[in-house]
């Protein structure tokens, strides 16, 4: 499939859902809705596109911007050999999203680990916890407002 | 706060804990089991224990200093991780790379290719009884890692591969070395296919234990070796071909079943396919363009330094031996001609003032390596599978976020499902075939 081609047909499928398409660096981006991102993986993950792996999920915080965080999906088309980049954004007052956690398995590790540094909360994960740090950290260590080398409270000896 | 299975497990069963710190796997990483006698009713595995902040470390270091702890990632194969890395970087700046270099790259990724799965091989077959496989490999891997020292300086730490091209040359004896260590490497291959594949303890243990179909490997977003066992074919070096991959011609060995067996086997079948890549880039390889040169006599780079202040220094300049290999001549081979990503040559350096501006101006802070605005993802095939760097750069010498898909990460958050159903001693050779590797998975 043409590179250009499959932004053009997503966004016209999807019209105002999609905020923007553009290509950097030779990846292809798409910035959507965050309420829209169940909708448009599920069609996305569907032939003829068939972007059956997701490779990556992370997010990226842009403090002093508005909206401050940006989660990335990076999906890969095993038929079609063909990789692309969704991006969604979230603003601090309404720090949530939905999980991906019914499309794909491995959603639920690297959505505990993006709970675990930046704090964002998945709507429907199973079982949302702290997958690198320990119950009672303080903080959410990726953050741009967490200092490198802060240190944390000492946590009572578990039972 | 109990975790998960401490509120779900049932009364009567029984919960015990495997690791962090447990004799039969390497590495450390927690798994609650919920035992029903022997079998696995239900399990939990705890990860973290070797974070160690590696991402928000390279926010604080410059694209320049933080190589060294993309070598700490997966230890066994830091070469790749270094490739990756890089390439990722090379992405933003749109740099060409010369083709000696490239092939530098590629017999180097593939000797780190060789010793993770020697490794990963090596402790599996030893936590179920094979001490002599285990020997066996790590002579093998031995032989592999004086080629990269010789090369390289280190046997782990290399940090060799750099934006923009390679370290240094190849060493000048590095074809005997390299020779030896291929046949040496085929014995051993030879040798253990003669001691396992057949061998009834061995197969009681692998074969058709924690199979994972082809969806569910999908879904987890396994790559790699594990991912081929499956019989999916998925392969960077073919699917996205970096480096000098395209001009190589090497086969994806897949397995059927998806079971312990087959990883073994895909792992052990993919170590003659490396070697055949090595062997045809050890010929394709172009030449150096410039003689090797000892560099023993000279000018100090001292009085260089002090002479260059009057006048132009014409002399040899004697380099410290560290330096062996990128020499000035050496450049054209090994570094991309791009100045401002790379290092300028120590010649330049020590003899002209203009030389020692561009040197300070690489490494002095908020100059150097500053690559372009925005976001670049690149994968490269490591060990375990696509490894993939995501960068975000806001224009300065540091990056704004950097991301590393760890392909640990996403097999052993398969592991829960693996084992349940099974009995205890099949969590060792499961978790062996599934080469977890502390570094990489915790970051």
């Amino acid at each position: 499939m043409e590179k250009k081609k499959i932004l053009e047909e997503l966004k016209q499928r999807f019209q105002d859902k999609i905020k923007e398409t553009s290509v950097q660096f030779g990846d292809e981006v798409l910035v959507i809705d965050k309420d829209s991102l169940l909708d448009i993986v599920n069609f996305l993950k569907a032939e003829p596109y068939a972007y059956t792996m997701l490779l990556d999920l992370t997010c990226v915080d842009d403090l002093g911007e508005e909206p401050r965080f940006e989660m990335a999906y990076h999906l890969y088309s095993l038929s079609n050999k063909h990789r692309l980049r969704i991006k969604a954004q979230l603003s601090e007052k309404d720090l949530s999203i939905d999980s991906l956690t019914s499309v794909w398995k491995n959603a639920n590790w690297l959505e505990r680990e993006v709970f675990d540094m930046f704090g964002v909360f998945f709507k429907g994960h199973p079982n949302l916890s702290r997958i690198f740090m320990y119950d009672g950290f303080e903080g959410y260590p990726l953050r741009k407002d967490y200092p490198l080398r802060r240190r944390q409270p000492r946590i009572p000896l578990r039972e | 706060m109990p975790t998960r299975i401490q509120k779900e497990a049932r009364k009567e069963s029984l919960l015990l804990n495997m690791g962090p710190s447990h004799p039969a796997m390497h590495g450390t990483i927690r798994i609650m089991l919920e035992l029903d006698g022997e079998r696995i009713l239900n399990s939990e595995v705890e990860v973290g224990y070797l974070h160690r902040g590696f991402e928000k470390t390279c926010e604080a270091r410059t694209y320049f200093n933080l190589l060294p702890y993309t070598d700490r990632l997966n230890y066994v194969s830091p070469l790749i991780n270094n490739l990756g890395y890089v390439m990722a970087v090379e992405k933003m700046f749109g740099l060409q790379v010369p083709e000696r270099a490239q092939y530098i790259r590629v017999i180097m990724s593939e000797l780190s290719r060789i010793s993770d799965h020697l490794t990963c091989l090596a402790a599996m077959a030893m936590e179920c009884g094979a001490f002599t496989v285990f020997l066996y490999k790590m002579k093998a891997r031995e032989f592999i890692w004086d080629v990269i020292e010789e090369t390289t300086g280190a046997r782990m730490t290399t940090s060799y591969i750099r934006i923009g091209g390679v370290r240094a040359d190849l060493h000048p004896d590095y074809k005997e070395t390299l020779a030896k260590a291929i046949v040496e490497t085929r014995k051993v291959l030879k040798d253990v296919h003669g001691l396992l594949d057949k061998n009834k303890i061995f197969l009681n243990r692998t074969r058709d234990i924690a199979v994972v179909s082809q969806e569910k490997a999908i879904s987890y977003g396994w790559t790699g070796p594990c991912l081929r066992s499956t019989g999916v074919y998925y392969d960077v070096r073919k699917a996205s071909p970096y480096s000098a991959y395209d001009q190589l011609d090497f086969e994806v060995p897949l397995g059927e079943r998806g079971d312990n067996y087959d990883r073994y086997l895909v792992r052990m079948k993919e170590m003659e396919q490396s070697l055949r890549i090595i062997e045809q880039a050890l010929e394709k390889i172009p030449r150096p363009s410039a003689p090797a040169r000892v560099m023993v006599d000279g000018m100090e780079p001292a009085t260089a330094i002090k002479a260059s202040r009057v006048q132009r220094v014409e002399d040899r300049i004697r380099l410290s031996p560290n330096l062996e290999g990128s020499e000035k001549e050496r450049y054209n081979d090994i570094l991309a001609a791009s100045k401002g990503s790379v290092v300028p040559p120590k010649e330049d350096t020590y003899t002209s003032i203009e030389g020692l501006i561009s040197h300070f101006k690489f490494f002095m802070k908020d100059q150097g390596i500053r690559p372009p605005k925005g976001e670049v993802y690149f994968s490269v095939e490591g060990g375990n599978g696509e490894l993939g760097y995501y960068i975000v750069s806001d224009g300065t010498d540091k990056p704004y976020r950097l991301h590393l898909r760890a392909p640990c990460f996403h097999i052993v958050s398969a592991l829960e499902e693996m084992i349940q159903g099974h009995y205890l001693a099949d969590v060792i050779p499961t978790f062996g075939s599934l080469n977890m590797i502390g570094g990489e998975l915790d970051r």
